[in-house]
């Protein structure tokens, strides 16, 4: 138990339904007050009218240990109880039962810019925002000129915060959250916040964060930067965690439970060309152990199978299948093809299935369209543009649970390197 | 870069150690934890800088409201009450009389506005952050302490118009003070975790405090009480606070002692009792607020 963080033992957060319980007002207490004596008597005819409020478990029976320095990401649909426990956990609010124990000191950023006051300029509210947080004046007074450097906000330290641009705002609240220093941090969707260029600089930072060997527990939609980041994944549903374990994994169990992976009929399809000699007549697309999926990761060997069937109920002669890979703005990527490999089907039987196999699938997380394209003989037979699509989510390309950054976004290359500092003269020397 | 720096040391102390936080419901009646507060209290000397701050941003004449607001009802009072209805105040002027007494009372009026509706108004930080919830109405309370220091320069200048001299009593001013904060605090606890509940409290505020404003000396002497009923009129410990501040820097009459005793007592359990009712109300305002 020695290196545990967190330990989270059956917690449950029940709420009235509708997330919030609504306000009272003074008026029902005593309208109810009132009237009580008298429900009694209509109560036993209006039987139903008197039925328990009704609630909603928001956590149930939350179990888990996070141990020191590992970084957790906790994934589900929206109204899972992601929030809910992060909520009790950073003790905004008290369990219903359970209980949890945490080692160290917390911070939690729920929210960006909590406690920005409007009217105050940003050196103000550095100093206001990082007292809510929990750091002390001395601390904030000795990361003030790292936080408004890395906040880029410069000549509008004595400006009122409600004269900034929407970017400045995110990006000052940002940077008071990003000098917290605390052990434990709860993190709740921050990332979502600025443009590009600083979810990126974001994203770094937390990467610092996961290398500095803190404990952190995060909550996001975004699966790239918790693939990117997180060492263990939670998936919450219905405010029960459903499964456990490395971020590939779940996320992928994620996505069947989202979007139940199934074979795509291609028959019904009008929208395609060719003599119809062959045709293409369904879809799956597998991991290497040929299980359907419907995400896929980079890095992951995948199996794009299709079904397909002869018009005439006759062999098929040289056969020449090829699969051309688009992103969204219909730039087309690459082609499969069993041409370039050799594997021409010299003769196919009339219906059957046709499986490509990509090892290590070398895409950048994002969505891909591709075509499917078969020639028998020659002479196109069917093409579909585009045949299908193919989800990539995440993925652990080098083994590190790095990618490049979404402004290198492109193909994954396998690479590798090496230095030799002697034999830097003598290539030198050759040149010479 | 940064994150790097700090870390380290806290894995070798927090090994076997006990948890820092145990997370679990409560339930009952729970003191306040005094050395979490202590632990915050930088955050409330943070909530009151802003509140203070924040108060009188975007007006025209800032702080000058501090001194306008009891030198206008002075005038008023003075008129109404020392001119046409002759109020009797004893050997003292009525302006200085009546003003003495508006100080500790637009604390305390302004302490239950701004306190009472003060978690409503930080819903985002109540929902988002988590820290002693008591420290935001504190610190509403605290900011009006600006108020009084900017409103008593014009006291002392009165003083010297009318010529009255303190006397050795005006040492125990701090204590009065220090009651008309325990007094407002303790109302402020019960009123601001009530309005979170029940928004109905904030449309009653200002009618209470009027009705208060009667049963409080401000504008008139405690004298003018029954001797016999004089004791019971301390229930209302602003009555004793006015009477504390007059007796302390107006030096005026004999001790009112009775009167104060009972009114510190009442603004002890009103205090105490406020921090209990507010610890009660505190673990379910993030879900209700």
């Amino acid at each position: 138990m020695s290196d545990i963080a967190i330990q989270v033992e059956n917690l449950g957060k029940r709420y009235r339904l509708g997330e919030r319980e609504p306000y009272k007002a003074l008026r029902d207490i005593i309208a109810s007050g009132v009237s009580a004596p008298f429900r009694r008597l209509t109560h036993r005819q209006e039987g139903k009218h008197q039925a328990n409020p009704e609630y909603i478990w928001a956590l149930r029976d939350v179990s888990f240990e996070v141990k020191q320095g590992e970084i957790v990401g906790i994934i589900g649909r929206n109204g899972a109880g992601k929030t809910t426990l992060l909520k009790v956990l950073s003790r905004v609010t008290e369990p219903t039962k359970g209980w949890a124990k945490v080692w160290g000191r917390v911070g939690s950023l729920l929210e960006v810019a909590t406690g920005f006051h409007p009217e105050l300029t940003g050196g103000e509210n550095i100093y206001l925002n990082g007292a809510i947080l929990g750091m002390k004046k001395t601390e904030i007074a000795r990361k003030f000129n790292d936080i408004v450097d890395f906040a880029e906000i410069g000549d509008f330290l004595g400006t009122p915060v409600k004269h900034y641009s929407q970017g400045m705002y995110v990006r000052l609240a940002f940077s008071v959250a990003a000098h917290l220093e605390p052990e434990i941090l709860f993190i709740d969707e921050v990332l979502a916040v600025g443009d590009a260029a600083f979810q990126q600089k974001c994203l770094g930072k937390m990467s610092d964060v996961a290398r500095g060997g803190r404990t952190v527990l995060f909550v996001s939609h975004n699966l790239a930067a918790v693939t990117n980041l997180c060492s263990v994944v939670y998936l919450l549903d219905k405010g029960q965690v459903v499964t456990s374990g490395p971020p590939q994994e779940v996320i992928g169990k994620y996505f069947a439970s989202i979007r139940p992976s199934r074979a795509v009929s291609l028959r019904q399809r009008q929208d395609r060309s060719g003599d119809g000699r062959m045709r293409f007549t369904d879809l799956v697309i597998q991991d290497g152990k040929g299980n359907p999926i419907s995400v896929t990761a980079s890095g992951q060997d995948i199996e794009i199978s299709v079904g397909y069937e002869a018009s005439d109920n006759q062999p098929l002669q040289k056969v020449r299948v090829g699969i051309a890979f688009h992103d969204l703005f219909e730039q087309l990527l690459v082609l499969c093809a069993n041409d370039l490999t050799g594997e021409l089907f010299e003769t196919l039987s009339p219906r059957g299935r046709i499986v490509c196999r990509i090892p290590h699938l070398p895409f950048y997380p994002g969505r891909y369209n591709f075509n499917l394209h078969a020639e028998v003989n020659g002479i196109v037979a069917d093409w579909l543009q585009p045949g299908g699509t193919l989800e990539v989510a995440g993925g652990d390309f080098y083994g590190t649970g790095r990618l490049p950054p979404e402004s290198h976004r492109s193909f994954l290359m396998s690479h590798r390197w090496t230095a030799n500092e002697s034999k830097i003269d003598s290539v030198v020397n050759g040149n010479e | 870069m940064i994150f790097q720096r700090v870390f380290h040391k806290s894995t070798a102390e927090v090994v076997g150690q006990p948890p820092t936080v145990v997370i679990q419901p409560t339930s009952g009646w729970k003191p306040i934890n005094l050395s979490e507060l202590w632990q915050h209290r930088e955050l409330l000397y943070f909530f009151t800088w802003r509140d203070i701050k924040v108060r009188y941003k975007q007006t025209a004449i800032g702080g000058a409201w501090a001194i306008l607001q009891p030198l206008l009802m002075m005038i008023v009072f003075s008129l109404l009450f020392g001119k046409i209805a002759r109020l009797s105040s004893g050997d003292i002027p009525y302006p200085i009389f009546t003003y003495c007494a508006l100080l500790p009372w637009l604390l305390f009026m302004l302490g239950l506005n701004t306190a009472s509706t003060s978690l409503v108004v930080n819903e985002r930080l109540i929902t988002k952050v988590y820290f002693p919830r008591i420290l935001v109405p504190s610190a509403a309370v605290l900011a009006g302490l600006l108020d009084l220091f900017i409103a008593s320069p014009l006291l002392i200048g009165m003083m010297f118009f009318y010529k009255i001299t303190p006397t050795a009593s005006i040492a125990t001013l701090p204590l009065f003070i220090l009651l008309a904060l325990m007094t407002t605090m303790g109302i402020a606890f019960w009123l601001s975790a009530m309005d979170v509940q029940y928004r109905d409290v904030r449309h009653t505020i200002p009618v209470l405090t009027q009705l208060w404003m009667f049963a409080t000396p401000v504008f008139y002497p405690s004298d003018l009480i029954p001797e016999a009923w004089r004791i019971w009129y301390g229930l209302n410990p602003m009555a004793g606070v006015v009477e504390g501040f007059r007796w302390a820097l107006l030096g005026q009459g004999g001790t009112p002692e009775p009167l104060i005793a009972v009114s510190v007592i009442v603004a002890v359990v009103v205090f105490v009792g406020g921090l209990f009712y507010f610890r009660r109300m505190e673990r379910s305002m993030a879900d209700v607020v």
